[in-house]
């Protein structure tokens, strides 16, 4: 390949899908980042963007309308999460067994439902879309303007969720004490912080989390739910709160890194090079592999995946 | 520290611990058996729920299913064919839990188990069954245990989460075949995707006059055998269980975890890998993109309602096996697509993933008691 087109791959049209492909990561992520914070490894993320991909679908149809839709997918990802947390925190159940549980019960069920609802049709069924808003003045600004504020809603959205949950973990007390319960939960309790109730808020959010960047999916990049929409996502989200070290705004743009790689695929893709399609497929999948490999680290919350007992029970 | 220790309900209970230990090995020993039922039983109920609230009427379904699982021998033998793969890709997944690995890896160790076994199938060639069929079976087997080398060496050596490798290994193996298909081994004209059929001193025989049963069952039989006779008869096996129990123990007693876990993982691998195989040289014949998506996963309810015992994953391999093959025969009945058998195999595993907090039920009511007598 010429140079020429190797320098062209990085226009500013890549850096434009780059960001729209990493958003709904980063949602997913952002909620992967809190629960982990929080002491809990969330393994099925992609089953609660599934949820949130169908459920935003469903919303939207009924509603007639993309706010709702998000809505809806919101808060059954929410919920999932809520159960989620009951198995694993309640009832103490290996946190990686149930979120791979949860995938597949997220990729049956919404499947299921899908052909239930509407069918084998020829036509999927389509719903009102998020559209693009350019932001006044931001939008101008050469270059970066398209770049980052010729978005949808969802995507500046995804910008304050990023700076929000900074201050959330950071500056406030309940993400103090989120932290402290995924590093110490003993100490934590014995300063009377309720253990299982910020693990369930933590769950809850991170379910929500999940659900949106999975509903951004269906109602934002496109207008109707696909199956197994989530493509792996919430692997990738995985893979970025290592890569970003447990801190929002790090894994933020450690999930540029898998919006790139992405963009990279379709714009490969696009110019015809003598690759297999289906092996540029893998290529995000071979970037996690990777990132999990070589940036393990052992920054993680020290109570990460530990099923809890609260003393009160403690034999 | 006197207020400390009696506080301390362990100390000052008037029960008597050799008692309580042993009350909590006849709960755990009752729940090897009662856990599987309840958790079928409810995942019934709750499928049946779930098409009733979607309009279909769960009677007719569950007769759509039946039938599709034993209704005459032409589905009886469907149903062990299905059965083959998941049975040994559970034991793969199995014999992974019993040393403490959690190997989700199997649709990518089946896929390379086929892929490997459809290679040495197809182009070699001039070779009697006898020894065609172990060879292409070796193959899938080592197809298999290198797709899971690298999840295991990383877990095991650095502890990185083996769920989140195992399943990019997955998705990158699925892309793999799916470019070998379409590219070194398609078949021309190439109009599908897929390879040319494997040859005929490559195919597993027929077992069942009248039926298209063959004999991937009775590897998985075997399989299972030789499973049991290496967990539970050999200080190898002995060694992998005190590995899965207490790590920390297996450690200072010498033994040596990250071989030990190296050598299952492949193992676990490698009966993925003759689970595709299998596949391949018994019902398909040829190589397909996805040609058992979703086995690996439902592997892993097979392995844990199975109680990780070899006896236990045969059963339940069947019962998987009829889901699928039953499955069919309900979508045609009821108009229910097969989604909801891996709905089904995603509750079976949370139920009894959950149902571990019920062995900790005498020690509780113990604590109970306890606390109430100080």
């Amino acid at each position: 390949m010429e140079l020429e087109a190797i320098l062209s791959l990085f226009s500013q049209e890549f850096f434009y899908s780059t960001i729209r492909m990493a958003t709904p990561i980063v949602m997913a992520a952002i909620g992967e980042v809190i629960m982990e914070r929080a002491g809990i490894l969330n393994l099925g993320i992609e089953s609660m963007m599934m949820f949130g991909a169908f459920f935003g679908v469903v919303g939207a149809a009924t509603f007639g309308n993309a706010w709702m839709g998000m809505l809806t997918g919101v808060v059954a990802g929410a919920l999932a999460g809520a159960l989620f947390g009951f198995i694993v925190i309640t009832l103490r159940a290996n946190q990686s067994v149930t979120g791979t549980a949860f995938n597949i019960i997220g990729y049956g069920l919404t499947t299921f439902l899908a052909r239930v609802l509407w069918g084998i049709r020829s036509e999927p069924l389509k719903v009102s879309q998020f559209q693009d808003i350019p932001l006044p003045f931001l939008s101008d600004i050469p270059f970066l303007g398209y770049v980052l504020f010729d978005h949808d809603p969802t995507v500046y959205i995804a910008y304050i969720v990023v700076i929000v949950s900074t201050i959330f973990l950071f500056r406030t007390i309940w993400g103090l004490r989120i932290r402290a319960i995924g590093e110490h939960p003993r100490a934590a309790e014995t300063i009377g912080i309720n253990v299982f109730r910020y693990r369930y808020v933590a769950a809850l959010i991170a379910g929500g989390l999940a659900a949106f960047g999975g509903a951004m999916l269906s109602l934002a990049q496109l207008d109707m739910f696909v199956d197994r929409m989530s493509g792996g996502r919430g692997f990738f989200a995985l893979a970025a709160v290592i890569l970003g070290r447990w801190h929002p705004v790090g894994v933020a743009l450690g999930c540029l890194l898998f919006g790139a790689g992405n963009a990279i695929q379709m714009r490969v893709q696009a110019f015809g090079l003598k690759i297999a399609p289906d092996l540029l497929i893998a290529f995000p999948f071979v970037l996690t592999l990777l990132v999990v490999i070589v940036f393990r680290s052992t920054a993680n919350p020290k109570a990460l995946a530990k099923p809890y007992e609260k003393e009160a029970t403690l034999e | 520290m006197t207020e400390n220790s009696t506080k301390d309900p362990v100390k000052t209970s008037r029960i008597d611990l050799n008692k309580l230990d042993r009350m909590v090995r006849r709960f755990e020993r009752l729940f090897v058996f009662l856990v599987p039922i309840v958790a079928v039983l409810s995942a019934l109920i709750l499928m049946a729920f779930l098409i009733f609230s979607v309009g279909s009427d769960p009677w007719v379904a569950y007769k759509g299913l039946f039938s599709g699982m034993f209704g005459n021998n032409f589905d009886t033998a469907n149903t062990l064919n299905r059965a083959a793969p998941l049975m040994l890709m559970g034991l793969g997944v199995a014999v992974a839990f019993r040393g403490g690995l959690f190997n989700i890896g199997g649709e990518g160790q089946i896929a390379m188990g086929g892929l490997f076994a459809s290679i040495v199938g197809i182009y070699i060639t001039g070779i009697p069954s006898i020894v065609h069929i172990p060879l292409c079976i070796l193959a899938g087997f080592i197809g298999g245990a290198v797709w899971s080398i690298l999840p295991g060496y990383f877990f095991a050596k650095h502890g990185i989460n083996l769920i989140i490798t195992t399943v990019m290994m997955n998705e990158i193996a699925n892309s793999l075949v799916a470019a070998m298909v379409k590219g070194p081994l398609l078949e021309p004209p190439g109009y599908e995707p897929q390879s040319y059929k494997v040859l005929e001193s490559a195919r597993l025989p027929l077992i069942w006059e009248g039926t298209r049963l063959h004999a991937g069952i009775l590897i998985a039989i075997l399989a299972a055998v030789i499973f049991y006779i290496i967990l539970f008869r050999t200080p190898f096996g002995f060694a992998v269980r005190c590995v899965g129990e207490n790590e920390t123990a297996a450690k200072h007693s010498g033994l040596k975890v990250f071989r030990i876990r190296m050598l299952l993982m492949m193992i676990s691998g490698g009966l993925g890998g003759i689970a595709g195989a299998a596949e391949i040289l018994g019902a398909q014949y040829r190589l397909r993109e996805a040609f058992l998506a979703n086995y690996g996963y439902e592997a892993l309810a097979v392995a844990l309602l199975g109680q990780k015992h070899p006896l236990g994953v045969i059963i339940s391999g069947v019962l998987f096996g009829g889901l699928k093959a039953g499955g069919a025969s309900m979508q045609r009945a009821t108009n229910l697509p097969m989604a909801l058998v891996a709905v089904v195999s995603g509750v079976i595993i949370l139920f009894v993933i959950a149902s571990g907090i019920l062995t900790r039920l005498p020690r509780y009511l113990a604590k109970k008691e306890a606390s109430r007598g100080a």
